[in-house]
Order: structure tokens, then C-alpha cells, then sequence
């Protein structure tokens, strides 16, 4: 037996370690990686008038709309940012979010005509994801931007400050969340089909407990500890701080994110490998 | 020569009904039983995958300790009725789902082809769809590149590369996502019923690349058909799988012979049973006044005996015949699309008959198969390959000799003439 294990290329078995995450496969099919997000890109202005303008549409009207009700009808706080930058910071972020894992948490269904028919990595399928919706958050920040360019001479009103930096660590941080997150979840969803239309219900209740329409520093007591402890909230605020110069963060909030998003991480390929085996005779 | 495939040990069992044992309960009660060190308690090892026989747990086997061992180079067709386990045997190999228990070990790159144009973006360029599906196959970028030109030439779609492949014609479609798979550049090629699509010369095609993938180019070929003809033409050797069980292995001659011989007889009918109407199919007899002896030219008559459960009123019952040698039906009818016969079934026992005329088949061996449909809206059951017979040779007045090797397969009542002059 002993010289068997040498012997082949490949073996098939049914139990694996549930950490083999066989990421020298997964590097090998790094060139179906870029296909897929290419695809995705591809594929959603294919035959549309306006094109990958979609993308600005969105978080436009989402835009127009907060500063309507929450700022206006309900007069939330702020930070004494001007509206649209602050809203528009919120949403960028958590559409980037609310994307990843809605699309992570549904792979398995998604794609079981591709799963059933052919093998590769199944991780590649959530790392396009992220990838995917990273190409749609660069055009959003694009926005974003712009935005500020356009508020900085007409008056100002917000100041950027060092914590910028921070801004590709967040990024990642907010990708990590999501992708684990939606792993985690995405071992439910193959079994029990009713968690898939919990989720998008769900999502948009967390969008609440997440500090997109107001701010942190508008909540007091039990309220302020609660949406405290929601790991995208500090994500939010941190990239707040960074480009706006307004937010609550600091270093033991990033260590906090930090450790949230590694153990949904963690979490979420734990369970994704032990489904992916199995998922099959089961969707 | 080494082993490229050998494969221990190997089961897969299916849970019946309720998947995933369905409720929470249930897992946990597993859970707990296995968290204790017993056995768990919904996987009893010891039924055989027998459908027409209810078992007494909610799990089938599909497979069971499967044991055999492949060569490098050769060609294998796995042959077996439909649910002997075919097709969960490759999807373990390309490792698309998980054995429950064994062992597989392969040596060299493995592609599999179960379906064609897995991942195909319609909205996509055939171009970027040969590199998508290349990649998801497990090509590198460099290598599509590398051999694009080929992909595209053998596919024949020169021209509408870059078209998004919605608006290419199906036979368009399966010719580019085959030939994309047909030039991956792996040890082992794993392919399933692929055929079974495009027309009769790309099917050629097809059988021509893959015998020269396993022969010219020394790969190992695993290749799952009902075609028995291209099993044959394309294999050296051949697997037999029945309930799950590898029945007998060794040289495909052999084991198309053994397979053939196991299904075909009339005396062991197995039962078919067509549950989404409650009718099972008990029998069914060819020629039964003649004893079973079909005689080309001669007429013949296929009693079929069914028992329902129930009346029902919109009903086509079909039956197909088919040559060895030839892929497809040579013949085919339907009680209602072809006759507009409105046939009734009724609760209890019923049988019904097709008489053929004139049996214009020269002689070979045959494979009648049936069908049962809702007219034009549903298929309820169709197996093509349900009873094997042979037409033996005959010399028909004044000298015709009907081997169909010599006079062709039909033999069409004709006449010849002769006229001179203008």
C-alpha cells in the first residue's frame, strides 16, 4: 500500500482533510478565474442600451432616494458630512458586501448544472465572485469620487485623512466578510432551499443594524453596542474616516474586523469544503 | 504497460426520497449515532440496487465494491442497462461527486466529458466561450492558444467566431463544445454519452478523433454509449456494470456478447415500471404463434402486456427498433403521433399490440425498444434498447440472400423494368 500512495497522480477517496484546500489546483486554474470574471462582466451589459453605465445608475438613484428619507423625512444625522458623499460611501461599500454574499451563499444552486458536469477547484467559483464585484466596486468608487472632486470646490464640507491608507486593507477585510460569510451559508442553502429567499430578506434587515444610513456616533447605549459589534459596521466607518475624515474607528476596531472576518474565513472554507464532496447528490 | 485507473472498493449509495435525510432531526439522529461510534443508522450495506424491488431502507447503492483496473492506452466501454451504475462510476472518476466508500487511484491528467458546452455563455463569442469551457476543462490559457486554430477548424465555425454562440444552429454548438474537449491534452479521457448528439457525420467525427486519441495517441479512453456499435468499433476492452456490480470485464468482444445476451432474452423479461402513471410493463413477446422467430419479409407482431393502476385516456405507447450497426432507430412508431390511434389503458390488465406488416429488416441481430408518452407534451418512458432478436438468414425465392452485410439493411418490395428505345 505503502507505494501506491506514490504511485498516482491523484487519488479519489471519500473523506478528505477538511483544511486541504488544494490551492496549488486552485492556482492552476487561475486563467479560468479571469475567464469567469470577464464573463460576468461581459455578460451583464451584453444587449443593454447603456452598457456598464448600469453600474452608476444604481447607487445614483439608492443615493437620491436615503437622502430623501432618512435625511430629509427622517432627519437622521450625517456627521456633518454633506449628504451624498456620506450616503454614497455607505452604499459603495455595502452593495460590494450585500453582493458577495448573496451570490457566494447561492454557488452551490447557481451552478450545480456546471458542478454536476465537470470538476475543477469549486473555489474558484466564490474568489470570482469577489473578484467580479470588485470590477463593480471600482466604478462605483469611481462615483464616489467624483463626487468628492465636485463637493471639494463647491464649499468642501469634509476633510480626508490618513486613515486612507486603510482603504485597500477595509476593502479586503469587507471581501473576506462576505466571502466567508456566504460560504458559511452557502452549506445551508443546498440543503434547505427556504434559507436562499431568508437571505435576501435578511440582508436587507443587516443593512440597518450597519451603520449605511446614519452613523455610529448618532446611537447611544444598548443600540450603540449592538450595531458596535456588527463587523461591517466598522468597515463603513473606517472608510468614513478615511475619505470623509468623519467616522468611529480606530486600531481596536480594525483588530476586532480583523479577527471577525479571519474566523468567518476560516469558518466559511471549512464548510465549503465539506459540501463541495457531496453538494452534488444533494441540489 | 502500467495502470492508469484502478479503482478499489468503490460504493456510492443514494438516498431515496428525502434527500440529505431530509430533516434536522434525522441528521442529528445520525449525528448522535455516529458521534457514539455505531454505524449509521440509514446506510445498511447488503441491498443490491434492484429498482423493481422495494428495499427495506431508504438507501440504494448505486455502486457496489466496484473493483477493477485500467491500462494505460487502452480504450474501456462501460456498458449496463440504465441505472446499473454507469454513470455515477464516472462521475466519480472525474470527481464530481465522492465515492461513499473505497479507493481511486489515477495516474496522469484526467478530462472528463459527461456533458457537452458545460459552462457555455450564450451571450458570449464562440471565441471566448472555447477559452471559458478550455478552462473550466482545466486548459491553460497558452495552451487554447495554442490550439485554437484546430479547435476551430474541426468545429467547422470559421466563420462565426466570433458571434455569440446564442445565435449558432445546435448542431454549431455541440460541434465547438466537442472539439474544444476533444483537443484537451490529458492521459485520460472520460466521456459519456456525448454522441448521443449532432448529426450522423459529425457522430463520425466524433468516433474518428476519440479512436485516434486512444489508439494513435496512447491515451486511456473510458467511454460510456448505448451504442453498441461504437462501444465496439472505439473499445478493446469492456466493462459490464449491472445493479451497481461490475458483471464482467475483459475483452469487449466478449463483454458487448455477455451484455447483449443478458438483456435480449425474452424469457427473463425484467419488469418495467413506469411510476409517474402507475403502469408496469410485464412482458412483452414477439411473434409469439411463431414461437419468437422473426423472418425478414415475413410480417411480425409485438404483443405488449401492461397492468395499470388506473384508466388512462391520453396515451402513446412506441416502440422503436434498432440495428447494431446502424445509430439510431431504423424504425420507429407511435400508437398516436404516427397513427393517431387514441389507445386507452385501463385499470388492470391490458395488451396491446403492434403488427408490422411486412418485416422488411435483412437479417442481424436487432434491439427492440418501448416507450410510453403523453402525445407531443410529455415523455414518460423510452428505452430504446429493451429486448434483443435476431433475424436469421434466409433464402428467399428465387435467390435472395438477406444478410445484410451484402443487401443493406431494409428490403423494400420493388420492381425492376427495362425499356428500349425512346
Amino acid at each position: 500500500m505503502k507505494e501506491d500512495i506514490n504511485q498516482w497522480d491523484l487519488i479519489i477517496e471519500s473523506e478528505n482533510s477538511l483544511f486541504d484546500l488544494k490551492l496549488d489546483e486552485v492556482w492552476h486554474y487561475r486563467d479560468l478565474l479571469g475567464l469567469l470574471v470577464k464573463r460576468d462582466f461581459v455578460a451583464f451589459y451584453k444587449q443593454t442600451i447603456l452598457g456598464p453605465v448600469w453600474f452608476f445608475v444604481q447607487p445614483l438613484f439608492t443615493m437620491v432616494m436615503y437622502i430623501f428619507v432618512f435625511g430629509k423625512l427622517a432627519g437622521l444625522s450625517t456627521d456633518n458630512i454633506p449628504g451624498p458623499l456620506f450616503y454614497l460611501t455607505g452604499i459603495t461599500a455595502w452593495t460590494y458586501f450585500a453582493e458577495c454574499l448573496t451570490k457566494t451563499a447561492t454557488v452551490f444552486r447557481d451552478n450545480a448544472n456546471i458542478f454536476g458536469k465537470v470538476y475543477f477547484p469549486r473555489l474558484i467559483i466564490p474568489l470570482s465572485i469577489v473578484v467580479s464585484n470588485l470590477v463593480r466596486f471600482g466604478v462605483q468608487l469611481l462615483l464616489l469620487l467624483i463626487a468628492m472632486v465636485y463637493f471639494a470646490i463647491n464649499g468642501g464640507g469634509f476633510t480626508p485623512s490618513l486613515y486612507i491608507l486603510l482603504f485597500p486593507v477595509l476593502l479586503v477585510l469587507m471581501a473576506i466578510q462576505g466571502l466567508g460569510l456566504g460560504m458559511i451559508i452557502s452549506a445551508m442553502t443546498t440543503k434547505y432551499r427556504d434559507l436562499a429567499l431568508l437571505l435576501t430578506f435578511g440582508i436587507q434587515l443587516m443593512m440597518y443594524a450597519t451603520t449605511v444610513v446614519y452613523p455610529l456616533s448618532s446611537l447611544h447605549g444598548k443600540m450603540h453596542t449592538l450595531v458596535a459589534l456588527n463587523p461591517m459596521t466598522y468597515v463603513i466607518e473606517g472608510m468614513r474616516k478615511g475619505l470623509l475624515g468623519k467616522g468611529s474607528f480606530d486600531g481596536w476596531g480594525l483588530l476586532y474586523i480583523t479577527v471577525c472576518s479571519l474566523i468567518c474565513l476560516l469558518l466559511g472554507l471549512f464548510v465549503f469544503n465539506k459540501v463541495e464532496k457531496t453538494f452534488v447528490d444533494t441540489v | 504497460m502500467s495502470t492508469a485507473i484502478k479503482v478499489e472498493n468503490v460504493s456510492k449509495a443514494y438516498m431515496l426520497g428525502q434527500i440529505s435525510t431530509g430533516t434536522l432531526s434525522r441528521d442529528i439522529e445520525r449525528w448522535w449515532a455516529l458521534a457514539r461510534g455505531k454505524e449509521d443508522p440509514f446506510l445498511k450495506i447488503g441491498e443490491t440496487n434492484d429498482r423493481t424491488q422495494k428495499g427495506n431502507s431508504d438507501v440504494v447503492w448505486s455502486l457496489k465494491d466496484v473493483n477493477f483496473e485500467i491500462e494505460q492506452g487502452t480504450a474501456v466501454g462501460i456498458v449496463g442497462k440504465n441505472g446499473a451504475g454507469k454513470s455515477t462510476l464516472l462521475k466519480i472518476l472525474s470527481q464530481v461527486t465522492s465515492p461513499t466508500t473505497g479507493r481511486i487511484g489515477i495516474k496522469g491528467r484526467i478530462a472528463s466529458l459527461l456533458e457537452v458546452g458545460t459552462g457555455f455563455h450564450p451571450e458570449l463569442t464562440g471565441r471566448e466561450n472555447i477559452f471559458l469551457n478550455g478552462a473550466m476543462l482545466g486548459m491553460r490559457k497558452k495552451e487554447i492558444l495554442r490550439k485554437f486554430d484546430e479547435i476551430v477548424s474541426f468545429a467547422g465555425v470559421e466563420r462565426y467566431i466570433d458571434t455569440p454562440v446564442k445565435r449558432y444552429s445546435s448542431g454549431m454548438y455541440v460541434r465547438l463544445a466537442f472539439a474544444v474537449a476533444a483537443h484537451l491534452e490529458s492521459e485520460i479521457l472520460i466521456v459519456d454519452e456525448v454522441l448521443a448528439v449532432g448529426d450522423a457525420e459529425f457522430q463520425k467525427k466524433c468516433l474518428g478523433k476519440m479512436g485516434e486519441v486512444s489508439s494513435g495517441q496512447g491515451r486511456t479512453v473510458l467511454f460510456v454509449s448505448h451504442n453498441i456499435n461504437a462501444v465496439k468499433q472505439l473499445c478493446t476492452r469492456g466493462l459490464f456494470l449491472e445493479n451497481g456490480m461490475v458483471k464482467m470485464e475483459g475483452k469487449v468482444t466478449d463483454v458487448i456478447e455477455a451484455y447483449s445476451n443478458k438483456i435480449a432474452t425474452q424469457n427473463d423479461f425484467n419488469p418495467i415500471k413506469i411510476q409517474e402513471i402507475g403502469v408496469v410493463v410485464t412482458n412483452i413477446f414477439l411473434n409469439r404463434k411463431n414461437e419468437g422467430v422473426v423472418n425478414p419479409c415475413e410480417p411480425l407482431e409485438i404483443e405488449i402486456e401492461l397492468e395499470s393502476d388506473r384508466d388512462i385516456e391520453k396515451i402513446g405507447i412506441q416502440i422503436m427498433i434498432s440495428h447494431d450497426d446502424v445509430s439510431g432507430s431504423v424504425f420507429e412508431s407511435n400508437s398516436k403521433t404516427i397513427k393517431n390511434l387514441d389507445l386507452i389503458v385501463k385499470k388492470g390488465k391490458n395488451k396491446a399490440t403492434c403488427l408490422i406488416h411486412n418485416f422488411n429488416l435483412c437479417s442481424g441481430n436487432y434491439w427492440l425498444g418501448f416507450g410510453m408518452d403523453m402525445p407531443f407534451v410529455l415523455m414518460y418512458y423510452r428505452e430504446p434498447y429493451v429486448m434483443r432478436f435476431e433475424v436469421p438468414e434466409l433464402m428467399l425465392p428465387p435467390r435472395l440472400l438477406t444478410t445484410s452485410s451484402v443487401y443493406g439493411h431494409i428490403f423494400f418490395d420493388h420492381d425492376w423494368s427495362i425499356s428500349y428505345g425512346d
